[in-house]
């Protein structure tokens, strides 16, 4: 069994997904994500030795399509479920930080 | 440009690379750069609930044809979402190919002689445009973004290098010599301007001797070979800088200012990214089988340093000369080479195709591809007969380039027919004849009144006239 999830591992999660934890939230939290991960962690239990890593649940590889274009969706279509729209381009809130 | 003395540098590339396909990755979007905003872009390559990627062929085809021109292994590969938030995805992650990419453990040999291990060059989707707005314009303060998606979701294939490269004068040639690999295979039209190749550069530094790396910060936003070169050289001495001034450089991700010369704090380690990486649900493993493999590898042609060697063999035993390799490597680069392997297979002077090619054709190198080489032979051998002048046979080429059509054909449009020789004689004589003064000076020994002459002949001739037949025509009449 693989050593519990901390409170801090739990604070770091939930700043990856931008959730806004208070510190009463974080004692909450943190060992119901503990349990559930528990919970998933019974599969590391099983004797995995003799099976091949399995990257799908189906039996199926290159899965393709031809590279031949297909008409793409109306703009205006597009833009009206935008909250903000400018200039044909989705306006969206300042940005902090450089793509990643 | 190498590290100061005493020090050494360290440095590995990621280079990515637009696939030139139809369409986008995993959609049928057209993939096309500089189309309306958000013209390009369907519920797929939105990340709209309920649809799903389906990949396409040709981008995996042109993945392969760069793995196998770097030497690479091909092998059955996944792709997994790489989380992040940030505006420049719909979806808030992008797919790539993360522990088990496409292709591995290839090389590149550098026109120098050099050698640089290719880690691995796996296939990712790439992310939309972001313009930032207001405040400064700069990212940093900008007041708000407008975003384009026509370019998410456009296949890339990333080429990392192992950190193997010691200079910015390296780096450069790493880089330039992937870029003509890149288009010779077909892949990639190798345009940095357009954003179609782009670099980033890992740089650490160390004292020579030591076997530890230093601390490596990885440097972004580098939009031409220049830009590459001078953002290492300027990484290089910073770094070196700090460690001789006692201090100690931190891993940061670093924006290269091309107008400032000089790299400037992105964001260091602390901020760095935790992508939770996993496999994407939606994708099947790829996984090509030997025979497909084999197929690409055997429609792949002769690679730009093979090429670059069958130019310069023209030249004979002397090779060309340092002058010309600039030429070779451009006409390789642009893939106009085969013009002028097959012009001088015609007869024509190795020199004068090479010219011709290097500086006239590659003027419109899209153009010039197309061109027929029987036609560019044809007008070769009208210059080399003389029945052109160098200037008329530049003109007769750039129409040949962007219009097609028989060289003789064109000459005779632009009224570039060679004069009779007898008729030649006569307007000579009769320039001669209006100019007795000039001439007694001419033939005393003012040797540069050949050019009076020969402009009145031209301009009475509308310029039909050959000026080295003119020179002789004055010299026959010199006696």
């Amino acid at each position: 069994m693989p050593a519990r999830i901390t409170r801090e591992e739990t604070a770091h999660v939930a700043r990856l997904a931008r959730l806004d934890l208070t510190d009463d939230e974080l004692d909450r939290y943190a060992p119901q994500l503990a349990g559930v991960l528990d919970h998933a962690a019974q599969v590391a239990a099983v004797d995995t030795a003799a099976t091949p890593p399995t990257a799908h649940p189906f039996p199926l590889r290159n899965v393709l399509r031809a590279d031949v274009p297909v008409p793409s969706l109306d703009r205006q279509v597009v833009l009206a479920e935008a909250p903000a729209v400018e200039d044909g381009r989705f306006r969206v809130p300042r940005i902090i930080g450089e793509a990643p | 440009m190498s590290a100061p003395a005493g020090w050494e540098a360290v440095i590995g590339l990621e280079v990515h690379c637009e696939l030139r396909t139809a369409t986008k990755l995993f959609c049928g979007c057209r993939n096309e750069f500089g189309a309306e905003p958000n013209t390009h872009v369907c519920p797929v390559c939105l990340g709209l609930p309920g649809s799903l990627p389906v990949l396409s062929t040709a981008a995996v085809e042109l993945a392969m044809r760069i793995g196998l021109a770097l030497h690479c292994e091909v092998r059955p590969s996944v792709f997994h979402r790489k989380n992040y938030f940030y505006p420049d995805m719909p979806k808030d992650y992008q797919v790539s190919q993360y522990d088990e990419p496409i292709n591995v453990a290839g090389y590149l040999d550098l026109p120098d002689g050099s050698r640089v291990g290719v880690e691995r060059a796996h296939i990712e989707e790439d992310t939309g445009k972001t313009s930032h707005v207001g405040d400064t314009g700069r990212i940093h303060g900008a007041g708000y973004a407008l975003v384009d998606y026509n370019r998410a979701g456009v296949p890339l294939v990333e080429i990392v290098s192992e950190p193997g490269i010691t200079s910015a004068t390296q780096a450069r040639l790493y880089a330039s010599e992937l870029r003509a690999i890149l288009v010779a295979s077909g892949a990639s039209d190798g345009r940095m301007e357009e954003g179609s190749m782009r670099v980033d550069a890992n740089v650490s530094v160390r004292r020579v001797g030591d076997l530890e790396l230093g601390t490596r910060c990885e440097v972004k936003n580098l939009n031409s070979l220049r830009s590459l070169s001078r953002a290492v050289d300027h990484e290089i001495g910073r770094q070196v800088a700090i460690v001789e001034g006692g201090g100690r450089v931190e891993q940061q991700t670093r924006h290269w200012d091309e107008d400032r010369g000089c790299t400037v704090t992105l964001r260091s380690k602390e901020e760095a990214y935790d992508y939770r990486y996993f496999p994407e649900p939606d994708l099947v493993p790829l996984a090509p089988d030997a025979a497909w493999v084999e197929d690409v590898r055997s429609s792949l042609g002769p690679m730009p340093a093979d090429r670059r060697r069958a130019v310069v063999a023209l030249f004979g035993a002397g090779g060309a000369s340092d002058a010309r390799a600039d030429q070779v490597a451009t006409v390789v680069e642009l893939g106009l080479d085969h013009l002028v392997v097959a012009a001088a297979g015609a007869g024509i002077e190795p020199a004068l195709a090479l010219a011709r090619t290097a500086n006239e054709a590659a003027a419109d190198a899209a153009a010039a591809r197309e061109v027929d080489p029987a036609a560019y032979t044809a007008l070769l051998q009208m210059e080399q007969r003389q029945e052109l002048s160098a200037t008329q046979a530049k003109a007769v080429l750039a129409e040949l380039v962007t219009g097609g059509g028989a060289p003789v054909e064109i000459a005779r449009r632009m009224g570039f027919e060679a004069l009779a020789a007898g008729s030649l004689a006569e307007v000579v004589a009769a320039v001669v004849a209006e100019h007795p003064g000039e001439w007694e000076r001419f033939c005393g020994g003012e040797a540069k009144l050949a050019g009076f002459f020969t402009g009145h002949v031209m301009r009475r001739t509308e310029g039909k006239a050959n000026g080295k037949a003119v020179a002789a025509e004055l010299a026959k009449l010199q006696g």
